[in-house]
């Protein structure tokens, strides 16, 4: 293992910003793993830990194929973390819209530029990310479709989903799509939680890495194969909407098989205790995502439900 | 006439309204041309509130005098505004990226599409900004080259000091402006002064910009103001960026709008720690300041200022 810092710049009274990361073996840059890039990613961090000590371990047992580099950065944004600040303390922006960076520009694109030069020279990138609302997931590999990505794949991770979904505007400065069209593979890994940690969902992601890693001939790696993954996509998913605000009291888990007509959650008004709306599914399927606050404003997709294959 | 645009409950015994102001003349005649004003899509911008009030004063000074329809917007992002929240508070969303919304879609789309709605079919639209906290601009309109030729001749009527005409850009197609302007409804985004302030001389010269902007559509039948004519840039290369060498405390040493020769000095960034001086930021080229730093604290990288370079500004060199 060799730590090394991948970006730097000065702080004025702060230690100085530091990007670092944990290359393990030697030889061509194969897979590169990223972590938390937002301040509130904190289960994304810690997933990236458990991996780089896994890795030690690996490592100093002879496990890792010759030829092949492993690069983890567990965190791109210790400044923001240090602070629980979810962008860049100084002007609240947000490194994972700043791909592929610029060196000569604003402090977030100097920083994304200066990870990319480095990141972008892996033929697999992997990055632990998080959803812009709050709430637990299945855990998934998420790919934008770009036309370069490659659901086979994906597969080999063993995770119970692939989540395919399209390329919205606001998607070509981030990370993923940015290392798709420099043709790195690239692959998004969503666990249960982001602001807190899942021990459970982290194993599981720590074990899909670690058996694509081997698949890929990079490492010997023999836990069990995971999933047979089912790869959806992300519009086909039903999502269940509160028509009212009010506090948001679940009756399901994320992961649970639901039936057609079965109570979700229910909506209570927030001062007098009633039940003001209840919310059914639609479908038979499965709990994929879960709104994680107790209050809730009305039209907000608080389930998104896989329908169950026959 | 105070109307709601839209509302929505929200949790805790609250309603989130968006409302504004529709002046009309007495008698209609159905014909009526439609200014639409609006501003606050970023709660920590509050150049434009000045500017819907001083607005809606005059009108009502000399009512005799209007033609058309004004709708004034003031607070498309009432939370925002309410807590000095520059995107919407708890989605922790930028609003100008939601458009052009969804009637089906959550909170945030659903209000952006509301106001799409209501502002379509505007004769002309202002989207005021007000830059952010961190930089003060000058008086001007930012218009997206795809749009040019139908806002460019708008713009020129505005009394704004600049209008810069930059290149499409994906992640702008999300906002209010584009929505409206690939909609039919032209729409000028005003960018001027600062985050968190008033400058008072911006808010009545746009407004001055507004009144002549109405009189040539037949919207307003008051004197002529004379209004100034803006230098208008195209080509990227125009713009000169300074961005910080070095992190630390900016002290600016010259003027906004100021003619500047290259070496002239711009500012300072300080280490009042040691009391020493870390960098000298000077002019690259020739040129005229229209963006300059106004929050002290930068990273390295942080932007310090736009030059606007000699050979663009034209006769407005001279005549400064
Ligand atoms: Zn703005």
């Amino acid at each position: 293992m060799k730590k090394v810092i991948v970006y730097e710049i000065k702080g004025l009274y702060r230690d100085n910003f530091r990007v670092t990361g944990y290359e393990f073996g030697e030889g061509k840059e194969s897979v590169c793993i990223v972590g938390s890039m937002r301040g509130n990613e904190v289960q994304q961090l810690y997933c990236c830990s458990s991996l780089v000590r896994k890795l030690k371990q690996m490592e100093a047992e002879g496990k890792l194929e010759k030829g092949h580099k492993i690069l983890v950065i567990p965190c791109a944004n210790p400044y923001s973390m240090n602070t629980q600040k979810r962008f860049w303390p100084v002007d609240n922006t947000d490194i994972n819209r700043m791909f592929p960076g610029y060196h000569l520009g604003e402090t977030t694109q100097r920083i994304a530029d200066g990870v990319f030069q480095v990141i972008s020279k892996y033929r697999f990138g992997i990055q632990f990310t998080s959803f812009y609302m709050p709430g637990e997931f299945m855990p998934h590999v998420r790919m934008m479709s770009t036309g370069f990505e490659d659901t086979e794949t994906a597969k080999q991770f063993g995770m119970p989903y692939v989540v395919l979904r399209k390329v919205r505007p606001y998607d070509t400065t981030t990370l993923n799509y940015n290392w798709q069209i420099w043709e790195t593979q690239a692959f998004s890994m969503y666990t249960n939680t982001t602001t807190r940690v899942d021990k459970k969902s982290a194993k599981e992601a720590i074990r899909g890495i670690l058996t694509f890693l081997h698949k890929q001939g990079v490492l010997e790696y023999h836990g069990h194969d995971g999933y047979l993954s089912q790869v959806v996509w992300d519009v086909d998913m039903i999502s269940v909407r509160t028509a009212r605000a009010g506090l948001f009291d679940p009756l399901v888990e994320v992961g649970a098989e639901v039936e057609q007509g079965q109570t979700l959650a229910r909506i209570l008004d927030a001062y007098e205790g009633e039940v003001i709306d209840e919310l059914t599914s639609p479908v038979d399927g499965t709990v994929f995502f879960m709104h994680g606050e107790p209050l809730t404003y009305s039209n907000t997709a608080v389930f998104k439900l896989v329908v169950r294959e026959e | 006439m105070i109307e709601t645009v839209t509302s929505i409950a929200l949790p805790v015994d609250e309603a989130l309204r968006i409302r504004k102001n529709r002046i009309a003349p007495e008698q209609m005649t159905g014909a009526e041309k439609r200014i639409s004003i609006v501003t606050g899509i970023h709660g920590d911008e509050l150049e434009g509130q000045y500017v819907c009030f001083e607005l809606a004063r005059r009108i009502r000074q000399q009512a005799e005098k209007l033609k058309g329809i004004v709708d004034i917007y003031p607070a498309l992002n009432p939370l925002g505004i309410d807590s000095i929240t520059r995107g919407i508070p708890a989605f922790d969303l930028d609003m100008n990226r939601l458009f052009p919304g969804c009637q089906d879609g959550n909170m945030t789309e659903y209000l952006a599409a509301q106001i799409v709605q209501d502002l379509s079919g505007s004769t002309v639209a202002l989207d005021i900004h007000a830059s952010n906290i961190y930089l003060t601009e000058i008086p001007q309109i930012r218009v997206n080259e795809l749009h040019e030729r139908e806002l460019v001749p708008l713009a020129a009527q505005t009394n704004v000091d600049f209008i810069w005409v930059h290149g499409a850009n994906t992640v702008l197609e999300s906002t209010l402006a584009y929505s409206l302007n690939s909609t039919g409804t032209p729409t000028l985004v005003v960018e001027m002064g600062v985050g968190m302030r008033i400058t008072r001389s911006y808010g009545d010269q746009l407004v001055d910009g507004i009144f002549h902007l109405m009189k040539k559509l037949g919207i307003w039948d008051g004197e002529e103001i004379p209004v100034r004519e803006p230098i208008i840039s195209k080509d990227p290369d125009d713009v000169a960026y300074l961005n910080a060498a070095t992190g630390g405390i900016f002290v600016p040493v010259v003027r906004h709008w100021e003619r500047l020769q290259k070496g002239d000095l711009i500012g300072r960034i300080i280490d009042p720690l040691s009391g020493t001086v870390l960098n000298e930021v000077t002019a690259p080229v020739d040129g005229i300041l229209f963006t300059i730093r106004e929050y002290p604290v930068v990273d390295e990288g942080s932007l310090i200022g736009r030059l606007l370079r000699r050979k663009a500004c034209g006769d407005h060199w001279e005549e400064r």
